[in-house]
């Protein structure tokens, strides 16, 4: 019935009972290993390649030394910084995408897809465009700004039919924002060839070049949306029952919605800011890691927050490693990835017929 | 099902209000509202063609124009008009036409008010096609890049088609299936222009935008010849379209060969996308907005093709000359980009019309 249990339901009812058994703890224990497994071995990876490789033990050698071998200074200065903001971004961009399937009762959902990255964007092209802007500590509240009209927006647009808008509403109310948003920024930036210099690297989702300092401005907005995330995932619970239902059961549900979307704002908002929008991250996330959680909220977040940053890593991985001696922006990766996913959730059958 | 609603009066009508019209030869049907509508939006697109030749790097009065455009005129005044910017007006209404004939023809093979071919994704496609011979084979050539365009679209379309195929072809998932495609397509269009040099860059980024400004005869003539076949193959089709809107069934039922159609108006709708890619870039959304409101306007219960294309004629040529009077004390802005937000702000408005409409049930 609801869009959060479909991945769990349909492959077999039996397996998520009321009062969960021992095999869905076996399994979210196993899940938990697994990602814990790739997310070590995907952060190895991260720190290895690049356009000079480095082997395991010299990186290493010079994580610890922190000296002046050439070893030593590409890990510290050039793939720590960016392996640690592929962390962080990835975290963000999956708990954005899980909350935002949560909130609305929606599988396709997707900051990407519903227009906050391009909100965001497009709030970060004002800034630099006409208020001349150049740091991420600027772009940062541009950023947020932009995330959360651009949520509040596609939320009231599916929202306005009275109950849970359909998914495909949803989907192209976000299609339709990121279009008109990114007409205007496309324009800002054509009659600016400088900001267009700027921001056409920008605008792909890349977490190269981006510098620990802004890193750190932007954390602790992070993992405030990612805390957030996390004390809301109960609320959730119910409110994948319904509104009746959950007001019912005690939930407050306008509270929810407002500290969902101010949640929602922080993490793609700030993901958004430190690296232009990675996409489809938030999609394909959730629905994996509800292969071993089941429909439980709070173990899908808690979940996210732990597997996306994997694909992240990975994707920043392969984009490094199939252009060299350029790089691909794992921005484009993860859409070349993540739109077959997209299209496969679409072919289920459940998925459509809701 | 809206076809019932509509019949309240004593006669039936269908919903496509007919006149008869009997002489001693032949008689046929006139479906007086839709010519009408048609021909006052035809009217008003020339109307505003011939007002946005006024506007420019040097500007001229109403009577100016209208005397050059009948005959007369200097012939500094000749040239500016004839040959600078009446290809560019002609552009807009003949692209504004097609681009409502070929979002009429895939809004009626979807039967979705959203199946439109920029929703779908086949201008990714040319898009993504047009970009990769540009950037990467360094070519401006028009046939190449109409070339290029068509293959692209139709490529596209089929790609779009085949994964949303799973025991027949559902409006939602083509929807989402296109959206997909055009997002892929999107991000591989931003890798390679970030790759270029930033001149090649910039110039497939304000050809990306859509604009009919830097059109020319040389490249109107050949975009004109594959408008009137645009324009025959749609005429040709447009009776087989409305049967197939029965259902497939009723259409067999009907003598139409099912099969053979929708494909032949498949590659008609594509080439309509390609067509105007090649030649202006992208030009989002009035493929998805003309046909949509020419059905209001015509209170018909489907999509009329050649309402469509006035419709679309009358939105393109609007925008275009907003763009104009907009560069006259501003900066030019690529038309694309107006009627990506006009039609984006549109698409918005449909999405909570359906939604309050039909509360929660899908509109798919």
């Amino acid at each position: 019935m609801t869009a959060t249990s479909t991945p769990a339901t349909d492959r077999a009812p039996d397996e998520v009972p009321a009062r969960p058994d021992g095999s869905l703890y076996r399994r979210r224990a196993l899940g938990l290993l697994v990602i814990l497994g790739l997310l070590v071995v995907s952060i190895a990876l991260s720190l290895m390649y690049g356009a000079n490789p480095l082997p395991l033990d010299s990186v290493w050698r010079g994580f610890w030394a922190h000296d002046d071998t050439e070893a030593s200074i590409i890990v510290w200065t050039l793939r720590i910084p960016r392996t640690l903001v592929g962390i962080i971004v990835g975290a963000a961009f999956g708990v954005a995408g899980a909350l935002i399937q949560a909130l609305t009762r929606n599988p396709l959902a997707d900051p990407g897809i519903l227009g906050v990255n391009a909100g965001a964007g497009f709030a970060v092209t004002l800034g630099v465009g006409i208020f001349g802007i150049s740091s991420a500590q600027g772009y940062v509240w541009f950023a947020f700004l932009g995330a959360a009209i651009a949520t509040v927006l596609v939320y009231v647009i599916g929202a306005s039919g009275g109950g849970s808008a359909s998914p495909i509403t949803l989907v192209l109310a976000g299609v339709a924002l990121a279009a008109v948003l990114g007409g205007v920024g496309t324009f800002l930036t054509l009659i600016d060839p400088e900001t267009f210099q700027r921001l056409r690297r920008w605008g792909v989702g890349s977490i190269d070049g981006t510098n620990l300092t802004d890193t750190w401005q932007v954390f602790p907005f992070l993992i405030a949306g990612l805390l957030l995330a996390l004390v809301l995932s109960g609320a959730l619970n119910s409110i994948a029952l319904g509104d009746d239902l959950a007001a019912s059961l005690g939930t407050s549900i306008m509270r929810t919605r407002v500290l969902g979307i101010v949640a929602v704002t922080l993490l793609a908002g700030g993901g958004t800011a430190l690296t232009g929008g990675i996409g489809f991250v938030g999609l394909m996330v959730p629905h994996i890691v509800r292969w071993f959680t089941g429909p439980d909220q709070r173990w899908v977040i808690a979940y996210s927050a732990l597997a996306a940053p994997i694909l992240v890593l990975l994707s920043d991985v392969i984009g490094r490693v199939i252009a060299r001696p350029g790089e691909i922006e794992v921005g484009i990766v993860t859409a070349v990835v993540g739109a077959p996913v997209l299209i496969l959730l679409v072919r289920r059958s459940k998925a459509s017929g809701l | 099902m809206s076809i019932l609603q509509r019949q309240t009066g004593t006669s039936v009508d269908f919903g496509y209000a007919t006149r008869s019209l009997r002489t001693r030869w032949f008689s046929a049907r006139v479906p007086v509202r839709i010519l009408t509508v048609s021909a006052i939006l035809f009217a008003i697109a020339l109307g505003s063609g011939v007002v946005a030749l006024r506007f420019g790097d040097y500007p001229l009065t109403l009577e100016q124009v209208v005397r050059t455009v009948t005959g007369g005129g200097q012939s500094f005044h000749r040239m500016i008009v004839l040959e600078w910017r009446l290809p560019i007006i002609v552009a807009a209404i003949v692209f504004g036409a097609v681009l409502g004939i070929g979002g009429a023809i895939f809004q009626s093979l979807t039967r979705n008010p959203l199946g439109s071919p920029d929703v779908i994704g086949f201008d990714a496609g040319s898009y993504t096609a047009v970009v990769v011979v540009m950037l990467l084979m360094n070519t401006r050539d028009y046939w190449s890049l109409a070339s290029a365009a068509i293959i692209g679209g139709i490529a596209t379309a089929f790609v779009v088609y085949v994964l949303s195929y799973r025991r027949g072809v559902q409006g939602f998932r083509l929807i989402i299936v296109g959206i997909g495609v055009s997002a892929m397509l999107g991000s591989i269009n931003s890798y390679l222009i970030t790759r270029a040099d930033i001149e090649d860059a910039l110039a497939v980024g304000f050809w990306g935008a859509g604009s009919v400004s830097r059109v020319t005869w040389s490249s109107m003539v050949p975009a004109l010849m594959i408008f009137g076949v645009i324009c025959a193959c749609s005429a040709l089709l447009a009776p087989a379209l409305r049967r197939l809107e029965l259902g497939d069934d009723a259409a067999v039922t009907q003598g139409t060969r099912v099969g053979a159609t929708r494909l032949a108006l498949i590659v008609v709708g594509v080439s309509t996308t390609a067509l105007v890619t090649a030649t202006a870039g992208p030009l989002g959304f009035i493929a998805l907005v003309a046909p949509q409101i020419a059905r209001r306007l015509t209170r018909s219960p489907g999509v009329s093709l050649l309402s469509a294309a006035a419709m679309g004629a009358v939105l393109l040529m609007g925008a275009q000359l907003l763009s104009l009077v907009v560069a006259s004390f501003y900066r030019p802005i690529p038309v694309g980009l107006i009627t990506v937000c006009v039609g984006g702000v549109y698409l918005i408005w449909l999405l909570v019309r359906e939604a309050r409409r039909h509360q929660t049930t899908s509109i798919a």
